[in-house]
């Protein structure tokens, strides 16, 4: 109150001088401030706001690790307790990034030792992680406590036994989908006797067997464990045993789904499940059969994310499921469940917001199975809410897509695959230009779109006219000229990501987003029509961002075929391997 | 797990590996040594297994898998055949004018070897798991047989959307997703490494359309004909009609003439997955051969297993 009335009094500039509130409170109130795009805007608006910021965050998120360098982070930062950092172009998940290409965060566990001795969190994405960094990791910090790692490389399992050995305080450890060398199941046993704070374990990406005893000891002292996921080597009865020992799981990955059951064991595990009464989240399920599915069903009333990416389910089975699954928002399938299993999808998921299809035999292009149109527009029909697509099929219209988005106009991210590079509507053999203008048109709210198809620059200049939200975008095998690129980059003012791989976008394309690069976070361009030359004159023109180049072997030396340009206030890496050039 | 190995499109290998040195030579007389005349498969059309081949089973003739035995089984839902050939995660392909298999035969055409030797990723063991080295980088294929060179992601650039060349990184499934998913639908290699020692050496065997899969153990039997026959009893409940009254199933091994009605001249082939990761027609090797390399077994549509033999298919096209 009073301050207010100070604010409001002439005399006092108080917006500029000293803040009406103790440092102190102002950091206190910042500090309830999560959203680090929320925290950015708050340390714009003054010198006072900008340091309360800075000294009460505890979490920092670093989209591209080689924007920024750690001492900048550490300098500007002192309190961090949590830091998630991604690190290649998200194209390397799909090979076309080479190994060794850097992303270590070696260099930054370094600095974090000296600056946050009391670090807590570290979750990584695309990152290279070696096991020494994993025991350092774990025998520096000795307040750590959460380590999720997803679509990382270079460390093995060895690096695990590290973590396990040494991180007492340990209540996460996440090992998503990475390039893991995965030597053996000995590091779960090195969890101590005496420790219980695991709260999160996923390990169902890990090929090899665990001590089941380590395990089922494990689970059982540990009695804030909420998620729990393990791998495919899990069986039946001993996915029952875990579950006796931890009905309060919320989040559940089964192990393989098959095994002959007695009648008994059968009921037992049927009963398992009906005492998980708290699971909001179900996936694993390798190799489930209709047979053992129905065990399911008790414990999948509170469902709200149900992952059946591992297996591969027919409709029918589908259909079953989701019949005792009223309140799915998310669910991811293979495409084995067919236009049928959608279908089952749209009418008993009403909630359903998030939908992803993944295709059960990608590489087969003469298998006429998996899902067409007819699928989405079956679950657009039931599923008002949906906002969030990945949907890899083999046959598109325009009219389908029209009419989905008209169903469901809330899309913001719609990412479409249709598999077949350059594969134009197969009904009228025209290109997909109109399929994703009536998304920009249709769905104001997007944020992100993933375009495939045969389509021409009209597609990107209705993007460009249309998708005034859109912050990343993926392009394949698309476009006709350099129109089409410089219709986005001139159009999409939120543009954040754009990641463009064999499309017939050349130099002046690449040229004419010279002012919008740096308030891009990063793009990509493999396999188009950029030249060295082009390269480097926006390397010079823009000295504030790094422009690097990967030549592949038979190509000549003035094409630049894989181009990576992203702002950095750290300067040229200095950890460039010698096939990447920087301009 | 070699991933130097190159492969051929079918999973040959070209450096000769114990397994498959067999397979590529095309004059049956074992030029090495080996009674390759006797390990021949030969595939033939119900009622067609000429006598002879019968005859031997029950001898020296070792390897003289019938597969009419499995002309019992019904066709179910085909899986994908990539699924077999390559874990989906490399497809095979042919040269641009669709090499015939008789191209292979001859002289053990050898593709473009699979994206699999370093392949840009080091993804580590669980990953370049055997799974035909494939780490998901297939290559371009227009050129038949490329000179094998390193497969990194320095792969050519895909031709006009036109010519179904495999390209690099595309359908962009994340590659590590793409190999757990490609080892769930054959299902898992690590599950179907036998228990080894002790004398028992157990493998999964997985029929298409059979909503369950079936474990044997390969040291109970010491010829393909036991092996057969276990499994045609193992699997003979997912036929239809052919038990009687009693539940038996009332046919003896080979009356493939009476089933031929019923599959509607469909045949099944059985196939093995060798420690390489590839996809193996069962009975060219020896015995002992087999049960050290199997790791685990499929029964397929032999419509579905072109290229698998391109010497027994083109046989097989032939008797017709």
């Amino acid at each position: 109150m009073d301050s207010k009335r100070k604010m409001d009094s002439p005399e006092s500039n108080v917006l500029t001088r000293s803040s009406p509130f103790p440092d102190e409170v102002l950091e206190r109130v910042l500090g309830l401030v999560k959203s680090h795009k929320d925290r950015s805007s708050v340390s714009l608006v003054c010198k006072d706001w900008y340091n309360a910021e800075r000294w009460s965050r505890t979490h920092v998120f670093i989209g591209n690790c080689y924007s920024v360098s750690p001492e900048i982070v550490a300098r500007r930062f002192p309190n961090i307790r949590s830091v998630t950092l991604k690190g290649k172009p998200r194209f390397s998940d799909f090979n076309l990034v080479p190994l060794n290409w850097g992303a270590d965060i070696h260099a930054w566990l370094v600095v974090f030792a000296s600056k946050y001795p009391l670090l807590e969190e570290l979750r990584l994405k695309r990152m290279t992680v070696t096991d020494e960094s994993l025991e350092f990791l774990a025998t520096t910090f000795t307040n750590f406590k959460a380590l999720s790692l997803l679509s990382c490389d270079g460390f093995s399992t060895d690096g695990l036994a590290a973590i396990a050995t040494h991180c007492k305080n340990m209540t996460e450890l996440d090992i998503q989908e990475n390039g893991i060398d995965d030597l053996g199941g000995g590091w779960l046993s090195c969890f101590p006797e005496n420790f219980t704070s695991l709260e999160v374990l996923n390990f169902a990406n890990l090929s090899s067997d665990v001590s089941f005893d380590a395990l089922e000891k494990l689970v059982s002292r540990c009695r804030s464990l909420k998620f729990l996921k393990v791998n495919k080597n899990i069986t039946l009865e001993q996915l029952q045993r875990l579950l006796e020992c931890a009905p309060q799981l919320t989040e559940l990955g089964t192990g393989s789904f098959h095994q002959e059951l007695t009648t008994r064991q059968y009921a037992e595990l049927e009963s398992a499940f009906n005492n998980c009464k708290n699971l909001n989240t179900l996936s694993g399920l390798w190799e489930a059969t209709p047979l053992y599915l129905p065990v399911l069903y008790p414990a999948c009333t509170n469902l709200t994310f149900l992952n059946l990416s591992d297996a591969a389910l027919q409709s029918g089975e589908l259909a079953k499921l989701l019949a005792y699954c009223p309140n799915l928002q998310r669910l991811w399938v293979l495409d084995t469940v067919e236009d049928k299993g959608l279908e089952a999808v749209g009418s008993s998921c009403p909630l359903l917001e998030e939908l992803r299809v993944f295709p059960a035999d990608p590489y087969e292009q003469d298998v006429v199975h998996g899902v067409t149109e007819m699928g989405f527009v079956a679950v657009s029909y039931g599923c008002p809410r949906l906002h969030y697509v990945l949907y890899f099929c083999r046959q598109m219209t325009n009219a389908a897509v029209a009419t989905i988005v008209k169903n469901c106009p809330d899309f913001t991210h719609f990412r479409l695959c249709v598999m077949n590079p350059g594969e134009p509507d197969y009904l009228t053999n025209e290109p997909m230009d109109e399929a994703f203008g009536a998304v920009v048109k249709n769905c104001t709210k997007l944020q992100r779109l993933a375009v495939s198809g045969l389509l021409t620059d009209l597609t990107f200049e209705y993007i460009g006219k249309y998708a005034k939200n859109l912050e990343t975008l993926s392009v394949a095998f698309a476009g006709s000229s350099d129109w089409g690129m410089q219709c986005v980059l001139s159009g999409c003012s939120k543009l954040r990501k754009l990641e463009i791989r064999d499309c017939p976008f050349g130099n002046e394309a690449l040229l004419s987003g010279l002012e919008k690069y740096e308030s891009m976070r990063s793009l990509w361009m493999s396999a188009c029509n950029v030249t060295m030359n082009a390269c480097r004159r926006l390397a010079k023109q823009m000295p504030r961002l790094n422009v690097e180049v990967m030549k592949d072997e038979e190509s000549d030396d003035s094409q630049a075929d894989k181009v990576y340009v992203y702002r950095s206030v750290a300067g040229p890496r200095r950890d460039a391997p010698p096939f990447v050039l920087t301009l | 797990m070699s991933k130097q190995l190159e492969h051929d499109y079918i999973g040959l290998s070209e450096v000769s590996s114990m397994e498959s040195s067999e397979k590529l030579t095309t004059d049956s007389e074992g030029s090495n040594g080996l009674n390759l005349k006797a390990t021949e498969l030969r595939l033939g059309l119900p009622g067609s297994e000429s006598p002879e081949r019968i005859d031997s089973v029950g001898g020296l003739d070792k390897n003289g898998y019938p597969l009419g035995v499995l002309k019992n089984l019904v066709s179910g839902a085909k899986r994908g055949f990539s699924d077999a050939i390559d874990g989906g995660s490399g497809k095979w392909v042919f040269s641009g004018s669709g090499g015939s298999e008789t191209d292979l035969a001859k002289g053990g055409g050898l593709f473009s070897p699979r994206g699999g030797n370093g392949g840009g990723k080091h993804l580590g063991g669980s990953e370049s798991n055997n799974q035909h080295s494939s780490l998901g980088t297939p290559v371009k294929n227009d050129v038949v047989p490329q000179s094998p060179k390193p497969m990194h992601e320095k792969k050519p650039q895909i031709s006009a959307p036109a010519a179904k060349a495999q390209v690099v990184g595309w359908p962009p499934i994340r590659s590590f997703r793409k190999n757990s998913m490609a080892s769930n639908l054959p299902k898992n290699d690590e599950d179907a490494e036998g228990k080894l020692g002790s004398g028992c050496l157990y493998v999964k065997v997985s029929m298409d359309g059979a909503p369950y899969l079936r474990k044997v153990d390969l040291k109970l039997y010491s010829t393909y004909v036991e092996l057969s026959s276990a499994l045609e009893k193992m699997f003979s409940c997912f036929t239809i009609g052919q038990c009687g009254s009693n539940g038996v199933p009332i046919r003896d091994g080979l009356s493939e003439s009476r089933l031929m009605d019923l599959l509607h001249g469909s045949e099944y082939v059985l196939t093995y997955e060798d420690k390489d990761g590839d996809w193996m027609l069962v009975g060219d090797v020896p015995w002992e051969m087999f049960t050290d390399s199997c790791k685990r077994m499929r029964i397929m549509k032999s419509s579905e297993a072109i290229g698998l033999a391109p010497r027994a298919m083109e046989k097989c096209k032939s008797r017709n």
